[in-house]
């Protein structure tokens, strides 16, 4: 007695229009209703962007020009946010400063972040000893904090923006890899990787085409963060005095020197690069966690 | 080997070992093995269709990859086509998967969510240079599509698109796009519903027909197994207890294990499956990581007498075509 399996034919064609994906406006103006708080971050850092890489157009002086008769300015009509102990105006700098941000944030977190990705990605999927010696290497450049490892890297190449960069990006990458590792992980298990290795694809077609495009939500995510951190570590190496060097101007240099010196008599010249530094980070993270949200596929369609 | 049936074998596996150590802590100190497969031998003859089955967790899909070349067996030959594949690597290596297809139990993963169905179809073609031309090569895969009873127009969509069996088409669309010989189908049916079950076999069963393909059937579902394949391998825990022809194996089974496995199908009649007796297996099945000593099975087994603890039963031809794997079992033919 043979089984029979009843035979049916093959199904109807479906209409090749029934589902309508949504498009990148769709998507945009989504975001805008469910994520007030982002909407907010990013307008933040829309606003830092712009005001950054258009200086030379806003900005109402000349950032590094001393002008000795107006100096510790208290905020007026001539200089919308006072002037610093060398008659700097500091809307000008803050404007200025903005683009240093900008350059080191989104440079050091970009290219640790890609670097990171390629690691994290490649060390999931060869596994064993490549893997482990990875990790290893990745906890000793992780037990140090972020901040002491760029000043340990500043000390050594010299101060500068380009050194400041490099002194951010190599803390940064061992932290993005590590969450990428995490997904590419799970990604690796799942069939469509074993069907890649099947129809015999080299390495480097599997990690880029199949595992890469796969891991990208948590690597956006992780990017997010990282210009955050980046842009703070940034401000808190300059503070220190060992990241971007007088005269150009950066937000946390800006706090350092006569900032202290007349916290009491001309706060502004304190008040305005804190500011700054705080809202542009905030704008980055609830960008960040808002992105996050809409990313993970659980929250998508809901 | 069995003067039947004049068909070459395509593939042959030889004492095939998959062992998978077990480590522990940080230094990754190994702690044993687990043997998936622990010594099989089968053959499988150009233009049949060899149903592997067995419970979750006996080996079969672990046989699958190794003969796919997914893993590096521990141990034993893998012969295909005249070539021992099991410890090739490189440029040899990519050209049999060429010749070696897969199609995957779980339509759901086994296709890439970022790529569209085309690319998906059409990557292998690509990267293999079988069709280099990039307008030529869409309409193989709208061909491929047509073939695997798909519209055309699905070539532009993305996985998550579509249905459970229209993603198994495609999966099998796939698999035949590099004109492979050889097609191991891991479970291609066992996540369809039934309904849609029947139709993706029957595809398999034409597509076998009409490009001579061959098939390593890996399965669970008995009834499947009995419409498609030719002759039917039996695996319980890393090794082949029973192995026959079709027929041969759901009319006469001989191990007490096969016997116990076909008991265990319901019978579609409400009247005949109350009055039948039913004896579940006694007992569970053993780690492979510590599996009993001499046959596997003799700790559950009804007919189990004393040696069948010390010594390891060798598969015997009891009837032509027929292997059994138990020293109990008397020799008919």
């Amino acid at each position: 007695m043979s089984t029979t399996v009843p035979t049916m034919g093959l199904p109807a064609a479906v209409d090749a229009s029934l589902a309508l994906r949504p498009t990148v406006w769709m998507r945009c103006l989504r975001f805008v209703r469910r994520e007030p708080l982002g909407t907010f971050g990013l307008a933040l850092v829309i606003v830092m962007a712009v005001t950054g890489s258009m200086a030379e157009l806003i900005a109402p002086y000349n950032p590094t020009a001393n002008d000795f008769s107006a100096m510790t300015e208290a905020p007026s009509w001539a200089h919308l946010l006072g002037t610093d102990q060398f008659g700097r105006d500091l809307l000008s700098r803050l404007i200025y400063g903005a683009r240093t941000a900008m350059i080191v944030g989104l440079s050091s977190a970009l290219v640790g972040g890609v670097i990171g990705l390629v690691l994290g990605v490649g060390s999931a999927y060869f596994g064993g000893l490549i893997d482990l010696v990875m990790q290893r290497i990745f906890d000793i450049v992780m037990a140090f904090p972020l901040i002491i490892l760029a000043l340990a890297v500043v000390s050594i190449f010299g101060t500068g923006v380009q050194n400041v960069i490099i002194a951010i990006t190599i803390p940064l990458i061992p932290r993005c890899a590590r969450v990428v590792r995490s997904s590419a992980l799970a990604i690796r298990e799942i069939p469509y990787v074993d069907a890649a290795r099947a129809c015999g694809f080299s390495h480097s077609r599997i990690i880029l085409r199949h595992m890469v495009p796969n891991v990208m939500a948590p690597f956006l995510i992780m990017i997010t963060a990282s210009v955050g951190q980046a842009v703070l570590a940034e401000a808190s190496l300059s503070y220190l005095g060992l990241g971007v060097q007088e005269p150009v101007p950066a937000w946390g240099l800006m706090l350092q020197g006569g900032a202290e010196e007349y916290a009491s008599t001309a706060p502004w010249i304190a008040i305005f690069p804190g500011l700054a530094i705080m809202l542009s980070v905030l704008g980055v993270n609830l960008f960040g966690d808002a992105m996050r949200d809409t990313l993970d596929p659980k929250m998508r369609n809901r | 080997m069995n003067a039947a049936s004049p068909a070459s074998p395509l593939l042959e596996v030889r004492g095939l070992r998959m062992h998978f150590p077990v480590s522990e802590g940080l230094l990754g100190r190994k702690v044993g093995d687990v043997k998936a497969v622990d010594g099989i031998d089968f053959t499988v003859r150009r233009g049949e269709t060899l149903g592997l089955v067995g419970e979750s967790g006996c080996g079969k899909t672990t046989t699958g990859r190794c003969v796919l070349r997914l893993e590096k067996p521990t141990a034993g030959q893998i012969i295909f086509d005249g070539v021992d594949i099991a410890s090739l690597g490189g440029k040899q290596l990519q050209a049999l998967r060429q010749r070696i297809q897969v199609i995957f139990q779980d339509p759901y993963s086994s296709l890439n969510p970022r790529m569209t169905i085309g690319q998906i179809i059409a990557e292998p073609m690509f990267v293999h240079g079988i069709e280099p031309n990039a307008t030529k090569r869409m309409e193989r895969v709208h061909e491929l599509l047509t073939i695997c009873g798909l519209n055309a127009g699905f070539a532009d969509r993305y996985p998550h698109e579509m249905s459970g069996g229209q993603r198994q088409r495609v999966g099998i669309a796939r698999a035949l796009a590099m004109n492979p010989e050889f097609i191991v189908c891991d479970e291609p049916v066992s996540a369809l519903d039934v309904s849609i079950q029947a139709q993706v076999v029957n595809l398999l069963e034409d597509l076998r027909e009409k490009f001579g393909l061959t098939y390593l059937f890996i399965a669970h579902d008995l009834s499947v197994v009995r419409h498609l394949c030719q002759r039917v391998a039996v695996m319980y825990l890393g090794h082949i207890v029973e192995m026959a022809d079709s027929d041969t194996l759901f009319d006469n089974p001989q191990h007490p294990y096969t016997r116990a496995l076909l008991a265990a199908v319901p019978v579609p009649d409400p009247d005949v499956e109350q009055g039948r007796e039913f004896r579940p297996v006694k007992g569970e099945v053993p780690s492979p990581m510590n599996p009993p000593s001499g046959c596997v099975f003799h700790p559950r087994c009804p007919m189990a007498v004393d040696r069948c603890s010390k010594e390891a039963p060798q598969p015997r031809e009891i009837a032509p075509g027929h292997m059994v794997a138990c020293s109990e079992v008397k020799i008919t033919g």
